[in-house]
């Protein structure tokens, strides 16, 4: 850093400067709704301010309350199928070849490239037929389109620099293949389960169309209430709701913005040099 | 004190078309330290990872004291392997990793903890248990893999190219650490190598693998003085190979008359010498030989020589080689005990 020249320190600067503001200008407003009461053009702040949105989100009329603690459930439903999807998936991909992997790296990526609703659609009818509709379970297993390419690309990472001997040697000193997991597998992925976990906790918590469809209005994460506050044109109450939504995305980042910038363990594991 | 016997063992991949373990028979006895010797993929990695219950035989036994070992799972077995790279756990300590597989085994922590320092001591790194495995040398890192096979007490000790990642002056210090822990705790212990001069220090036996099969399985002294078969003289550097027949206690061939050492019976065969056991000067079964190239190794000169129609190979030392130019003509003699004769059926 220290040898750069003067202008590119200063573009850099002005770069993450335009970073930071893109990201956070746009929820300014937000706050300020949630303590408004009536914000009209061309008024550059609200005539009056006030609790009562929040009190209004956190009273059981809202139903902010339920429906936080039922994206909560179905996101953490979606994390655990994830990664006990995901981490053989991401085993297989990573420590072996296999005629048609490439194919089958591209499937796993699908899902990001086509529109869920597409696929959702056609989920629809066989969740019909299995009576999954409306439930919580439908939802979050419907997440798991969403997440799982996550979770799988995390883990084949982590295991593409994985030393499966380490297991050989684990058990030729006495582990049993439940210890070996435990004691040398476990360690050494953990970092990828914890960040692909976060991944796909946090894409789960931002489904709307697909638990729309899959949960058909029964199932109310927040952002379908969120939505129903917008469109309704409660500001104040979508302020306040828009701004719990968006704390676990928060809390997330700053947890594991270290091991997001690619040094740590979660791109490494066993058998880096 | 651990009787290991290997019938029959082969082991072909699924989709090879050829096994890499090819009807291997081999016994080990007790307390011995043998050595697997061979090139890079001639099964012998293949061999000890079936030993160690790693890789499932497609065929053949092994027995230990008679009785068989292949229905038990590795950590059952009371094998230990330790790999090449030794694949040190790298998030534990050294003293988590050295008694890594008594806490499997679930010992009190108390016992664990003074086993652990006991090992520790026995391979000489006593002060090092709570340095992580990436701030160790290469030579500490192998001795905590010895000492982390060591404390389970295993039955049968397995150890992959124990000397081949270690600097030429570690080499020494660790076949003598390896030959004392094994004399000391007296476990049946084979080893793996592709290099020659690994097997001959470190093992009491050496067996040699050549396309999966075994070829010789003797004394380490023997592959030099009586070699089964060319294959196996030159394996181990042998470079000179006559043509002949063994008459009356003397080779006859394109050398003439050359007198063998007794007990060599008559018949066809092939003469081999070792290039270092060729003398210069005058003695029993003297020839001329022109020089034909001269190599100066350091320690050792190597000439490539003619005597009529054949080529021979000897290694002298510099002070005998000095004054010896590339086209004159020497007189060298082969002692006939350093002569030796191999051929079908011998």
């Amino acid at each position: 850093m220290g040898r750069d020249p003067a202008w590119m320190r200063t573009l850099q600067v002005l770069l993450g400067a335009l970073l930071i503001a893109w990201l956070i200008l746009p929820l300014i407003p937000l706050a300020i709704w949630s303590f408004a009461r009536g914000w009209r053009f061309p008024s550059l702040l609200p005539n009056q301010w006030t609790l009562d949105a929040w009190a209004f989100a956190f009273s059981s009329r809202s139903g902010v309350l339920e429906s936080l603690w039922t994206t909560t459930l179905i996101a953490l439903a979606a994390t655990a199928l994830s990664i006990l999807v995901g981490v053989p998936a991401g085993r297989a991909l990573g420590l072996h070849k296999f005629r048609g992997k490439q194919a089958v790296e591209l499937l796993i990526l699908a899902p990001i490239i086509v529109p869920g609703i597409a696929v959702a659609l056609g989920i629809h009818g066989v969740f019909i037929a299995l009576g999954l509709t409306n439930t919580l379970l439908g939802v979050a297993l419907v997440h798991l389109i969403p997440t799982l390419p996550y979770m799988t690309l995390v883990m084949a990472g982590i295991f593409a620099n994985y030393d499966p001997a380490f297991e050989d040697q684990a058990r030729s000193l006495g582990a049993s293949p439940l210890q070996t997991f435990r004691y040398v597998a476990l360690p050494a992925i953990m970092p990828g389960i914890i960040v692909g976990g976060l991944f796909a906790f946090l894409v789960s918590w931002s489904q709307y169309v697909l638990t729309l469809l899959i949960g058909g209005g029964r199932v109310v994460t927040l952002p379908l209430l969120l939505f129903n506050f917008v469109s309704a044109g409660r500001n104040d109450v979508s302020g306040a709701i828009g701004m719990i939504y968006i704390l676990p995305g928060i809390l997330i980042l700053l947890l594991t913005a270290r091991h997001l910038s690619g040094r740590s363990g979660a791109v490494g594991g066993f058998g880096r040099v | 004190m651990t009787h290991v016997s290997i019938r029959d063992l082969t082991k072909t991949y699924v989709g090879a078309a050829q096994p890499s373990v090819d009807q291997l028979s081999l016994e080990i006895p007790s307390g011995e330290l043998t050595a697997l010797l061979g090139p890079s993929g001639c099964g012998k990695t293949t061999t000890m990872k079936m030993i160690a219950g790693l890789l499932e035989p497609t065929s053949g036994a092994i027995d230990f004291d008679g009785r068989s070992i292949l229905r038990e799972r590795p950590e059952s077995r009371g094998v230990v392997m330790v790999f090449q790279n030794y694949l040190l756990f790298p998030y534990m300590s050294v003293a988590d990793n050295v008694g890594f597989g008594l806490r499997m085994r679930k010992l009190p922590r108390a016992e664990i903890a003074a086993r652990v320092a006991e090992m520790l001591a026995l391979v000489r790194l006593p002060d090092l248990g709570g340095r992580r495995p990436a701030d160790l040398s290469g030579g500490q890192q192998q001795r905590v893999a010895l000492a982390r096979a060591l404390i389970v007490r295993p039955k049968v000790l397995l150890l992959d190219e124990p000397l081949s990642n270690l600097d030429a002056h570690l080499r020494l210090e660790m076949r003598d650490l390896i030959r004392s822990l094994q004399k000391e705790l007296a476990i049946t212990t084979i080893f793996v190598t592709h290099d020659q001069e690994e097997a001959v220090v470190l093992a009491d036996r050496v067996a040699l693998i050549l396309d999966g099969r075994l070829r010789q399985y003797d004394r380490a002294d023997l592959f030099y003085k009586r070699p089964r078969d060319e294959a196996v003289a030159r394996f181990f550097g042998g470079q000179n190979f006559v043509e002949g027949r063994v008459a009356g206690g003397a080779f006859e061939g394109p050398l003439g008359r050359l007198d063998l050492p007794s007990g060599l019976a008559d018949g066809p065969g092939t003469l081999t010498v070792r290039p270092e056991a060729i003398r210069l000067g005058s003695g029993p079964n003297a020839r001329a030989a022109r020089v034909i190239d001269r190599i100066y190794l350091g320690t050792q000169t190597r000439l490539k020589l003619r005597v009529g129609e054949v080529r021979l190979e000897a290694v002298v030392s510099p002070d005998a080689a000095e004054g010896v130019e590339v086209g004159q003509e020497v007189a060298i003699h082969l002692p006939p005990q350093a002569l030796w004769v191999m051929g079908e059926g011998r």
